[in-house]
């Protein structure tokens, strides 16, 4: 158990080209699970593989427990790493695979037996002790890749998008038994995934990372709810928020033709910029009926329909500016189909406004 | 061997029939069945030779020299104690030992160049691998020269241990190459797994990375054991009576007993027999190391 600490951390491939991984400073406090949550390309495995000691620290450093391991060999930092592809030992079983950690820091058979006996049955996996990993559904591979690191009662878990491979059922069954032993174990861990459902349901704190460079780390509501820029408003959030370029008004902004006033503090930090990005959630929309004054409702067109049973997502471009399409969150069952219009209004309470040019939050 | 595995196409035909209905392009099934015929013609066409060889040796000289050639003849072994009586023995030793001495010696070298070459390359990777196959292209008999000159100065005409370094330099480049396309199959994260788990570089080769390539490896050590037990060029140039391997002994046998078929066939069967059964053998395991990593 430790707390992990990137400072500065950068990694850089080529010399003067790109860093893939810029100056992140991150903080992982003891037992806590980290999410680093990007695009591909975005450096988060890059980040991940620094602090296992698979890719070198060019610039800054990394801490565990307080020691900074620029230098130190991976196996000497005391941690353990589950792959996506799980890098099980195709000859060895699975009571082997996961003994193998223990055999190569010397620790006496019996002691190695007792603690693979211990996680085989915290993992489900007692029967499966003699298997070869060619032998196993994918499932009980992740697990045995759990396995293995569990064992060596590490300071720190990696994970590298350890569910990538698994089927969307046991996906979602395997991510909340990873966080249920993570929490139970209370090992500080960090998890790199592309996938935005899996970061907000796992991570105690996600960091969104993009082009190498951090973009915001928080808590998943603050995430959701106070987007630091609008990369991170349009990644986080299924489907993406709305982020629509619009021109500004006397009271707000002009939306398809409708004038959308905006909350004082938003239109105090807006200032003088005649353009403004303003995100609005799917479910931040107000369905109106279409027969509304035309003045008040924002008038659009349907493409599609997603009816998810409890709920539905309508696609639809605008009826002014055909060019503008947007996302709305409708009841389950909704009525509408393709090509029928709807009238929406933006809750006003709930939106988020962004500098144009710099993506920044305003305020 | 290759007669045994080769499917015809006709054959072929109701396996895939059975399957849903293929968007396949259907040929005529009479363009089908001359394509079977043709393929059996060629292959019976390279085979025949091979199998006359054989039969011829289980013949009398005189059964072997009838006008007509007989299919139908009393079998027998007396050409093969022939053969035995007219001293293949210290031949056939010789073979062994060049061919798995120097087997030994290729694997030995070319399992940690290929590991080093695959999975930690360096900058000059690409050209150490050029210069390995490089070795290849040069003609044997316009190296054979300079060889022969040295090998005679350092006194080593006529030795085995000539023979086997010269086999492990000549099969050396191919091990390496074919070592380096398994080894290249091994995933990286493996590795990363052991040195994180804090295995040392020969635990992790030994225990995690070789049984991953030994069918690969088996497949190299076989081929390099069929080019050094057929290797006939070095061998008759550099050797005679005492270090002389089998091909030398086999053209000895056509010079001085040239019109004796029979037992000259059973001597070339007698040659052929181990690379055969050797291939037989390990047929499986060849043709899944040879194609180790196409189907995972």
């Amino acid at each position: 158990m430790a707390e992990v600490v990137f400072d500065q951390a950068s990694r850089i491939y080529t010399p003067g080209a790109k860093p893939a991984v810029d100056s992140l400073d991150l903080t992982v406090a003891d037992g806590e699970l980290v999410v680093l949550v990007g695009p591909s390309g975005s450096g988060k495995s890059t980040a991940l593989r620094m602090l296992a000691g698979l890719e070198p620290i060019d610039a800054g450093s990394v801490r565990i427990d307080g020691r900074d391991v620029v230098d130190v060999p991976s196996k000497d930092r005391d941690i353990a790493m589950v792959f996506q592809n799980y890098a099980l030992y195709p000859s060895k079983t699975v009571a082997e695979n996961m003994a193998f950690p223990l055999k190569m820091r010397g620790m006496d058979k019996e002691e190695r037996g007792r603690r693979v006996r211990q996680a085989a049955e915290m993992l489900g996996l007692t029967d499966f002790l003699d298997r070869k990993p060619k032998a196993m559904s994918g499932g009980q591979r992740q697990r045995v890749a759990m396995g293995r690191a569990i064992v060596r009662e590490p300071q720190v878990f990696l994970m590298d998008e350890p569910l990538s491979n698994l089927d969307a059922k046991m996906r979602v069954q395997t991510r909340a038994q990873i966080a249920e032993l993570q929490n139970r174990l209370a090992v500080s861990t960090v998890y790199v995934t592309h996938d935005q459902v899996e970061a907000m349901t796992m991570g105690d704190r996600v960091a969104v990372l993009a082009d190498g460079k951090l973009q915001q780390y928080a808590t998943p509501p603050e995430l959701y709810d106070r987007p630091t820029n609008a990369f991170v408003a349009g990644f986080i959030g299924s489907p993406a928020m709305n982020l629509l370029d619009l021109p500004r008004s006397s009271t707000g902004v002009t939306l398809g033709g409708v004038e959308v006033p905006l909350p004082r503090e938003i239109s105090d930090a807006a200032g003088s910029r005649d353009r403004i990005t303003v995100g609005i959630r799917p479910e931040d929309w107000v369905l109106e009926s279409t027969d509304a004054d035309a003045g008040s409702v924002i008038k659009a067109v349907v493409d599609v329909v997603e009816e998810l049973g409890s709920e539905s997502y309508l696609y639809a471009h605008l009826a002014e500016d055909t060019s503008t399409s947007i996302v709305v969150r409708g009841p389950g069952r909704v009525k509408v189909r393709f090509g029928d219009p709807i009238a929406v209004r933006p809750n006003p309470e709930a939106l988020h406004v962004f500098d144009v040019e710099t993506g920044q939050r305003l305020p | 061997m290759a007669v045994t595995t080769s499917t015809p196409p006709d054959e072929r035909t109701p396996d895939t029939a059975e399957g849903a209905p293929e968007p396949r392009r259907r040929r005529g099934n009479a363009v089908d069945v001359w394509l079977g015929v043709i393929a059996w013609v060629v292959g019976i066409a390279f085979f025949f030779p091979v199998f006359w060889m054989v039969l011829t040796s289980f013949k009398t000289e005189a059964d072997a020299y009838t006008p007509t050639p007989k299919i139908i003849f009393e079998p027998t072994l007396e050409q093969y104690e022939g053969v035995f009586s007219s001293g293949i023995g210290p031949y056939l030793a010789n073979s062994v030992g060049a061919t798995v001495i120097s087997t030994l010696l290729v694997l030995l070298l070319a399992i940690p160049a290929a590991f080093a070459l695959s999975l930690r390359p360096v900058q000059k990777t690409s050209d150490v691998l050029f210069f390995f196959i490089s070795t290849k292209m040069l003609p044997v008999v316009a190296a054979i020269v300079p060889i022969y000159v040295v090998v005679n100065e350092i006194g080593a005409l006529d030795n085995i241990w000539t023979l086997i370094v010269l086999y492990t330099g000549m099969n050396l480049p191919i091990a390496v190459w074919m070592m380096r396309s398994f080894f290249l199959e091994v995933p990286g994260e493996l590795l990363e797994q052991a040195s994180i788990d804090g295995a040392p570089l020969w635990r992790t080769l030994r225990e995690i990375v070789l049984p991953i390539i030994s069918p690969g490896i088996f497949a190299t050590a076989l081929i390099c054991v069929i080019f050094a037990w057929n290797e006939f060029f070095f061998a008759v140039n550099l050797t005679a009576a005492n270090a002389g391997t089998v091909p030398v002994f086999l053209v000895g046998f056509i010079t001085s007993e040239g019109l004796y078929w029979a037992q000259l066939s059973a001597a070339a069967t007698l040659a052929a027999l181990p690379v055969v059964i050797a291939g037989w053998v390990a047929q499986n395991k060849l043709v899944q190391g040879l194609s180790f990593g196409a189907v995972k």
